[in-house]
């Protein structure tokens, strides 16, 4: 699948050379043979290009960098698939799918049919040989599985970590060494970390306990960061584009302020001082909704529509590419989309910190909402 | 919302949940604590430098204070001794002088007393020759007076003529 030929070879080719990734066929050459109308064709109509958007803002469980539109071949490399069915653990390379998301694929594992239609697998109910659908494009005789799989965005996070922890990890080395002041990479990491400790998490939190969350605050900017970033490269993870990854981190945000909470809090938050009697469980209850349900959801909305959007934008702006062809010819067209999806990227980068911030930012926000103790009562 | 629930993966979520605790884990192990350690030595180590220097700022100041005092204390003393040593040197002038007119002025009567003494000594030893010059006198006269009644008289007028001339 492609939006235009010209911009995303020559980017696959930037991102090949730059990671030096060892591509290969996926296929096996099954791609010739396929004949699957979604295979090796040009993406061109308003429809395909949204199902082509919407397809990339999915999570997938193969690493696709690259189709050849001619030979059909898909270019990349296939992920590992672990997943919970009936008859247990099966765990495979994403390649045996070949590329299908359609469900037309079945992948027979010991007893169990396994096929993959919307980047979700689906385990075949007993005596099914094929998905049947619904009228709104359900399938009837399948049901999902518990799917642990290296997806793309577990790939995407891992490649995070793995990032966090050789870049913060040459940070903390340097100091051990007996130098006070950073070397390479650490001079950008430095204030960085001085910036989230300095800037979020003491004003939010408070001397006396900010230090106690810097691991998860600082974890987690990092984590949210790195991802956003990653997701504005060809390479197109759209990890904290993921609801379940959105979901998660709020949640932890969530359980941390909810079990750090001081007596304060709690008095506060159940039996409002100050105010009448019978108000106060009505106020407990708007309290406890706010601190449970609210915010940790407002977090994870914010979050997953701000990078969701982007991604949505972009791909969009680059799709106008093949849109106004008509109109404007292939230079115009390509001109004012190269344009505006440069703009919007470049508003991408900010937003990618932006969101990485906002998220820390209204973490220790509650974390020191939960923590604070009053020093005098109303 | 329903597309969004079909797309929420229960094993997305796991997996991420488990990733997320791993990573914390580690990272709070192998960097964030050595960095913000480090970082807060750091800052305690410049604040400690800052302080001492604030304070060895203070002691400079102290000790110049100190000497623009003792500089101070030095000049008026020396300015006092300066003035006291006049005075000295003016009084023991004066005394000087005063001495000094004393004795004269001792010698001055001392010499007048002398003077006197000597005038006074003079004028007896006088009286005492007038007085022997009158005897004398006397007893030519009275000799005369003896021989020639007339020369008698002339010699005693003539004779006292000449005594109060004396």
């Amino acid at each position: 699948m492609m939006v235009a030929k010209k911009p995303i070879k020559l980017l696959t080719a930037l991102v090949l050379t730059f990671f030096s990734i060892a591509s290969y066929a996926t296929n096996d050459g099954h791609g010739e043979e396929n004949k699957d109308p979604h295979k090796g064709e040009l993406v061109d109509t308003p429809d395909e290009i949204k199902e082509y958007i919407t397809h990339h803002l999915k999570d997938s469980h193969d690493f696709h960098l690259y189709t050849n539109n001619k030979t059909g071949k898909h270019y990349g490399f296939a992920l590992p698939v672990i997943v919970w069915t009936s008859k247990g653990l099966k765990t495979f390379m994403s390649s045996a799918f070949h590329h299908d998301d359609e469900g037309h694929t079945i992948v027979e594992k010991d007893d169990v049919s396994l096929v993959k239609l919307h980047s979700k697998i689906y385990e075949l109910d007993n005596g099914a040989t094929s998905v049947s659908f619904d009228e709104h494009h359900h399938p009837t005789n399948a049901h999902k599985v518990l799917d642990f799989s290296i997806t793309k965005s577990v790939f995407g996070m891992l490649l995070a970590g793995l990032l966090m922890l050789l870049g913060f990890g040459a940070l903390a080395k340097g100091y051990k060494k007996g130098n006070t002041i950073p070397k390479g990479v650490g001079r950008v990491l430095e204030p960085l970390v001085i910036y989230v400790r300095d800037d979020i998490a003491r004003p939010n939190i408070g001397e006396k306990k900010y230090r106690k969350f810097m691991g998860f605050l600082l974890t987690v900017f990092f984590f949210i960061w790195i991802l956003n970033l990653l997701g504005l490269t060809p390479l197109g993870f759209n990890v904290t584009g993921q609801i379940a990854v959105t979901v998660c981190l709020a949640l932890f945000t969530a359980i941390i302020y909810l079990f750090s909470g001081s007596k304060d809090f709690w008095a506060h938050t159940l039996w409002m001082p100050g105010v009448p009697v019978i108000l106060r469980p009505i106020l407990a209850v708007i309290e406890l909704v706010g601190f449970v349900l609210i915010k940790p959801f407002s977090l994870l909305v914010r979050l997953f529509a701000n990078m969701t959007a982007g991604h949505f934008v972009v791909m969009s702006l680059i799709a106008l590419m093949i849109l106004l062809k008509k109109k404007f010819g292939v230079v115009g067209s390509t001109g004012m989309s190269l344009v505006l999806a440069l703009f919007i990227s470049v508003i991408e980068i900010l937003v990618a910190f932006l969101q990485a911030f906002i998220f820390t930012m209204l973490s220790s926000l509650f974390i020191g909402m939960a923590v604070e103790e009053h020093e005098e009562h109303h | 919302m329903e597309a969004l629930l079909n797309d929420f993966s229960v094993g997305l979520f796991f997996m991420q949940a488990i990733i997320l605790v791993i990573l914390i884990l580690l990272m709070r192990k192998f960097a964030w604590k050595p960095i913000l350690n480090a970082l807060d030595e750091r800052e305690s180590g410049i604040e400690d430098a800052l302080k001492s220097a604030e304070n060895a700022k203070k002691e400079m100041e102290n000790l110049q204070a100190n000497n623009a005092k003792l500089l101070q204390e030095a000049r008026t003393e020396r300015e006092t001794m300066l003035k006291e040593a006049r005075e000295i040197k003016n009084k023991m002038i004066e005394d000087a002088k005063a001495e000094a007119q004393e004795e004269a002025n001792k010698l001055v009567a001392q010499a007048q007393a002398t003077i006197e003494s000597e005038k006074k000594a003079a004028v007896a030893d006088l009286k005492s020759q007038v007085a022997n010059l009158s005897i004398e006198i006397a007893e030519k006269v009275v000799r005369e007076e003896l021989s020639n009644k007339d020369k008698q008289v002339k010699l005693v007028e003539s004779m006292l003529g000449e005594a109060t001339l004396n």
